[in-house]
């Protein structure tokens, strides 16, 4: 019959209409209250009906892989020895990878020597052209760029405020661990250590006595440590994988690597030094 | 909505603590820009990636009619807020020119996403406009690429907070209340390149000069930070003459400072109020002068 | 005689080989192998292009000419070369074949008579290399505007905020001192002109000027009188800004009364050169601009990119395919954001045609769901970047959670499996089945939309038409079974495809493709559990940030939710290949799905225009690029 069509659509959009009630009613106004549950009911896979969500006075807090624009990792204020120190290496893969090149790179360089030091002397993100596609912290191999969750950067005005200089993009290690703290911890099981590479690196020459000393791998240390705070690192936890990352740096996976590394460095150096005997 | 008696109550005279619930006093200022962020109309018009986006912030999960957005009006002429949500090229800067002189005043810009706030990752690209604000007055930049539906609800609560810090008695603040018709935007041409009318004379000056081959150096333009730096400073000026020696500080107030954007906001607020104590001040010394003369 | 019959018959199935050797049997003199280090196909005698074109289309029974595209080979032979990718409607792969022309004074003879679907693939050859056809019934600029200065893809031409020749420059690092590109440009607006610009021709905006340019298909001269326009024949202009043109996309008509006689797309409101910025890019910066084509649904132009580059790179030594847990996870991604598409494209269709909002609400619900996932999963809402050549950005996120940043953050926290399995096979069957409610019976719909926009299937081949539109039109032709990629050859599903060809069989075809996917996404939660752990990486870790890809071309494509995306890329330079592409185009479904729409509008109300643009589902990202 003409009209049936129409009617059951019709039909449709009133169900529609009171599923949000019947939904309320089910939970009980439950679903409004804030705590985590509630909210995972309304905008998780079974609600019906009515999902807005209430920004600003509830906000959906974006999962750990979210990206927005990036932000460099410098260590805590609170660590021992190299606190607020750039865990950036200036290294510069970040810039060449960066898709429509936001990215600017000043290599820091020493005032004596005038030889490069791992660490930038300028950075800068121009957020105006960052298209946000994550690469630099993907492939940044020291960890130190990372994609940040906060994406209320409005402002009235782009010239003063649109490129983030390293002041306006440095970020304590402890912010990137409490917003992403899975991928935080993947990363330091890839790298061996909470610590920069480097900082542990240098840690495990100081250190080299202490290796025979304890066979258990640093890594395993801390995975341990950090599992049994399941999700959110203390700052408790912190200070205590960060001392054993310092004291115990033992058998690690990587440093055998690392020592094959530093034998074909050597080798290089050796070369490179017959070279200009000859050259000489 | 309804009327927030202590947002209506805010204004820049101070109420005694007795009366505070009993009168309210506000200023038309308030009321006007009460009405007028509580009723933005966004132009339903989208350019690319990030117009999607600003159809997901209508659409019931966000919906920005929470916050007085309400419908999005096809037609210029109906709205108060071009969303400029992508990336604006230059083919289509001229109808987005041409459709921002026919919207009614009051009229805000809202630059959606990297593309419309500076180029995005476009810009080097030859037909793509950096930034909207190379044509256009923009009030509110929102970065992102895209901006989630919460950021742009964010740069939207901004720009109402942003109307919040205006004054009908400033100028500056409220152009299309001075006298005679607003200047249209001059809608740019399609020539061999696109054409910024306003730029015509430095084309022709370039083009003499690149004929008699001349260094075109020296002839850049201003970096746009110092040309609007030295725009605002004019202003302050301006307003430091009119007002005479009370706001020493006016200079301050409008240069932008750092933290939330609408910390900007506060603080211009705040400066007004203490200047209009100070003008009463004044006024007030002044008739006791005059009675004593008396 | 009997013999010769069975040949003339046989011939319409011969492989490609044989196809090429047919050709060189039978044309000697035209035909030449391209035997270019990594190329295929044929190079054809530009005076013979539009014969040999008939042969291949009647006589070898390539009837689908899905890409012709313009390379400019400056410095590499200094020659511009029209390639053409031409595929049977019955299945298998494509017969390649290309004309050479002078960089100077190039001219190819037009395809347009033998391929309708040429058009617009040859303007924009014209448009952005300067590559004229002789025999093109219009051929004007399409993306630029009339009397933009130059021909910008060539490789000479240079923009004004051009930098190198190719990423990554060299003023971002060791020295990066940071400045915004529009300080260093005299004009600050990324412009540059001419050092002989005449100002005073630029100030005629008169109507002739303006409508001369646009190729309405009508004299506007005729129409126009002295005095003004006359009644009985009227330019409508529809466009850049109007709400039911998805986009900025134009269109012209001419309206007798109510009924339009004649309709002339204009396009490039959001042409951002994407192809120029892609030469410039390397192979993994693109990955993130393809995102940006079709924004609807990137995965899938993530997919058709890594596709393309994968196969050449399949040309060097060391190589090894995607891992069984990668081609799983894009085939899932890839299905899903073709929900995404499909469900969209229907809604605004719905808007177009009336139903203002309250369908689109209710997919758009369901969209957010999908996108959830996408955002835990890949990162954004929207441009995902998933894909990588060899790999992907990451596996599955064991919970989809998220964490608490700012003030009044409220957090999530689900299983993903769980999360996966409830959506594909509880709610977006269940949001497919309302879908069905709402509309497939729905008698006003059914009127408005039947025998609406009608296109035969002869005509879609011939136009080039792909998706939807073509399989609406009675031609089962899709990729994933025509020319099978991924893991698609050992899933079920099947093809939809509806007779009609009007503005209800498109939708049904979506319809049914919605299914379809639910179909595919179904017999891939079983494939996620059993490949747990499995390494989605082929070489199984990262791959590098800079792939030297070797020396050829290739030519990717997928079925898309709004039909056949394809990526052409050529790699040029030494022997040991390149780091960024030479040519990279992108045969954008949406740009040529366009070039039907003034033969299906014509004869049609002017009301009836906005939803038979809305059944081809056109997003402006691809069609303007």
């Amino acid at each position: 019959m003409y009209g049936t069509g129409l009617a059951k659509g019709l039909r449709l959009t009133l169900r529609h209409f009171v599923e949000s009630y019947i939904d309320d009613l089910r939970y009980g106004f439950r679903k409004y209250h804030h705590s985590t549950d509630n909210f995972g009911i309304r905008q998780g896979t079974q609600t019906k009906g009515v999902i807005t969500v209430q920004y600003p006075d509830e906000k959906i807090a974006v999962p750990e892989r979210f990206r927005f624009v990036p932000f460099l990792i410098v260590e805590d204020d609170d660590h021992p020895t190299r606190s607020g120190k750039d865990w950036c290496t200036s290294c510069g893969i970040c810039a060449k990878v960066c898709p429509p090149q936001c990215i600017w790179i000043v290599r820091g360089n020493d005032p004596d020597t005038g030889r490069p030091v791992p660490e930038p002397e300028g950075f800068f993100i121009d957020i105006d052209i960052c298209m946000n596609c994550g690469y630099c912290a993907e492939y940044c191999p020291f960890d130190a760029i990372k994609m940040d969750h906060d994406y209320e950067l409005a402002s009235y005005d782009r010239t003063s405020h649109h490129i983030h200089d390293k002041e306006k993009l440095s970020k304590p290690n402890s912010y990137w661990r409490s917003i992403a703290p899975t991928r935080a911890y993947d990363e330091m099981l890839v790298r061996g250590t909470w610590e920069h590479k480097d900082a542990a690196k240098e840690a495990r020459r100081g250190s080299a006595s202490s290796r025979a000393s304890s066979p258990q791998p640093a890594a395993q240390q801390a995975a341990s440590a950090a599992a049994a705070e399941t999700a959110a690192v203390s700052a408790a936890v912190e200070a205590e994988t960060v001392a054993t990352a310092a004291t115990a740096e033992g058998a690690t996976p990587w440093s055998e690597d690392d020592a094959k590394r530093e034998e074909r460095r050597r080798k290089a150096l050796e070369r490179k030094a017959k070279r200009a005997a000859r050259g000489g | 909505m309804d009327l927030n008696l202590q947002e209506v109550n805010a204004t820049e005279f101070p109420v005694p603590v007795e009366l505070e619930n009993n009168i309210a006093i506000t200023s038309l200022s308030q009321l006007y820009n009460w009405g007028r962020r509580n009723s933005m109309w966004p132009m339903l018009f989208g350019l690319a990636c990030c117009a999607i986006e600003m159809i997901a912030t209508a659409s019931s999960r966000f919906d920005f009619s929470r916050f007085g957005f309400e419908v999005m009006r096809a037609t210029p002429r109906q709205a108060d807020l071009m969303i400029v949500s992508g990336t604006v090229t230059k083919k289509m800067v001229v109808p987005i020119v041409r459709l921002y002189n026919q919207m009614p005043e009051p009229k805000y810009v809202l630059a959606m996403g990297a593309c419309a706030s500076g180029g995005g990752p476009f810009k080097e690209g030859y037909n793509v406009v950096s930034g909207m604000d190379k044509y256009l007055p923009v009030d509110v930049y929102v970065p992102g690429c895209p901006p989630t539906p919460q950021a742009l609800l964010y740069g939207m609560i901004a720009l109402q907070r942003k109307i919040d810090g205006q004054s009908i008695a400033n100028g500056d603040d409220v152009p299309w209340y001075g006298e005679g018709p607003a200047e249209p935007t001059p809608v740019p041409v399609l020539g061999p390149d696109i054409i910024d009318p306003r730029q015509m004379d430095m084309i022709r000056r370039q083009a003499e000069s690149a004929a008699s081959e001349m260094d075109l150096l020296g002839q850049r333009e201003l970096p746009a930070l110092t040309q609007l730096v030295a725009a605002k400073v004019e202003t302050a000026q301006a307003a430091v003459a009119e007002a005479g020696p009370v706001d020493e500080d006016a200079l301050s107030v409008v240069l932008p400072t750092g933290g939330t954007p609408w910390a900007e906001a506060e603080d211009i607020r705040e400066k007004r109020r203490l200047r209009a104590l100070a003008r009463k001040a004044l006024r007030a010394t002044r008739r006791t002068a005059q009675t004593e003369g008396e | 005689m009997e013999n010769l019959a069975a040949a003339e018959q046989s011939v319409e199935r011969l492989s490609i080989d044989d196809s090429i050797e047919y050709l060189k049997a039978n044309h000697s003199q035209a035909i030449k192998l391209d035997d270019r280090d990594g190329y295929e196909g044929v190079i054809v005698d530009s005076d013979m292009l539009v014969d040999i074109a008939r042969v291949i289309r009647d006589e070898l029974g390539f009837d689908y000419l899905s890409s012709a595209t313009a390379v400019d080979y400056l410095g590499e032979g200094d020659h511009m070369e029209m390639v053409y990718h031409a595929y049977r409607s019955s299945g298998g792969g494509a017969l390649v074949f290309k004309a050479q022309t002078d960089r100077e004074a190039a001219e190819i003879p037009s395809l347009v008579s033998v391929w309708r679907g040429a058009d617009f693939q040859e303007r924009e050859a014209w448009d952005l290399y300067g590559i004229r056809f002789p025999g093109h019934p219009n051929l004007t600029r399409i993306l630029m505007w009339e009397g933009f200065e130059g021909h910008p893809m060539r490789k000479d031409w240079r923009e004004a905020y051009y930098e190198e020749e190719q990423k990554p420059f060299d003023s971002r690092w060791p020295g990066g001192h940071v400045h915004r590109a529009e300080e260093k440009n005299v004009f600050g607006k990324n412009v540059s002109y001419p050092p002989d610009i005449d100002l005073n021709r630029l100030m005629d905006t008169s109507e002739e000027a303006v409508y001369q340019s646009l190729g309405l298909g009508v004299d506007i001269e005729r129409i126009m009188d002295k005095d003004g326009f006359e009644t009985n024949e009227l330019v409508v202009n529809m466009g850049p800004h109007h709400p039911s043109t998805h986009g900025v996309f134009r269109m012209l008509l001419t309206v007798d009364g109510e009924t339009v006689t004649s309709l002339e797309p204009v396009m490039g409101y959001l042409h951002r050169n994407h192809e120029k910025i892609g030469e410039r890019n390397t192979y993994l910066h693109n990955i993130p601009f393809t995102d940006r084509l079709d924004y609807i649904s990137s995965m899938g132009n993530n997919h058709g990119y890594v596709l393309a580059v994968e196969q050449l790179m399949s040309l060097g030594r060391k190589y090894n395919p995607p891992t069984y847990r990668c081609e799983a996870l894009r085939v899932m991604m890839v299905e899903l954001s073709r929900i995404v598409n499909h469900l969209w494209a229907i809604g605004f269709w719905l808007n177009d045609i009336g139903a203002f909002f309250t369908p689109v609400l209710y997919f758009i619900q369901e969209r957010e769901r999908i996108l959830d996932f996408f955002e835990a999963v890949a990162g954004s809402r929207m441009m995902c970047n998933y894909m990588r050549f060899g790999g992907l950005f990451g596996d599955l996120p064991e919970r989809i959670k998220s964490v608490s940043n700012l003030t009044n953050d409220r957090v999530r926290d689900y299983n993903t499996m769980q999360f996966l399995t409830e959506m594909i096979n509880e709610r977006i069957p269940r949001t497919i089945d309302e879908l069905e409610v709402l509309l497939t019976q729905n008698e006003i719909l059914i009127e408005r939309s039947m025998g609406v926009g009608i296109l035969s299937a002869e005509d879609a081949l011939n136009f080039s038409a792909a998706g939807p539109l073509l399989r609406g039109s009675g031609v089962a032709y899709d990729i994933r079974r025509a020319d099978p990629y991924s893991i698609y050859p050992e899933l079920d599903f099947d093809v939809a495809v509806e007779e009609e060809g009007d503005m209800y069989a498109r939708y049904r075809v979506r319809v049914t493709e919605l299914r379809e996917s639910v179909r595919i996404l179904k017999q891939i939660l079983p494939r996620l559990e059993s490949t747990q752990g499995e390494s989605i990486w082929a070489d199984g870790k990262p791959g590098a940030y800079a792939p030297r890809v070797p020396h050829g071309e290739s030519y990717g494509r997928v079925e898309n939710g709004k039909g056949e995306l394809g990526y052409y890329i050529v790699s040029a330079g030494g022997r040991g290949g390149s780091s960024n592409p030479w040519r990279y185009h992108v045969r954008a479904p949406s740009f040529i799905n366009l070039t039907p729409l003034g033969h299906m509008s014509k004869g049609h109300k002017v009301a009836d225009i906005v939803g038979i643009l809305g059944s081809i589902d056109i997003v402006l990202g691809e069609t303007d690029r």
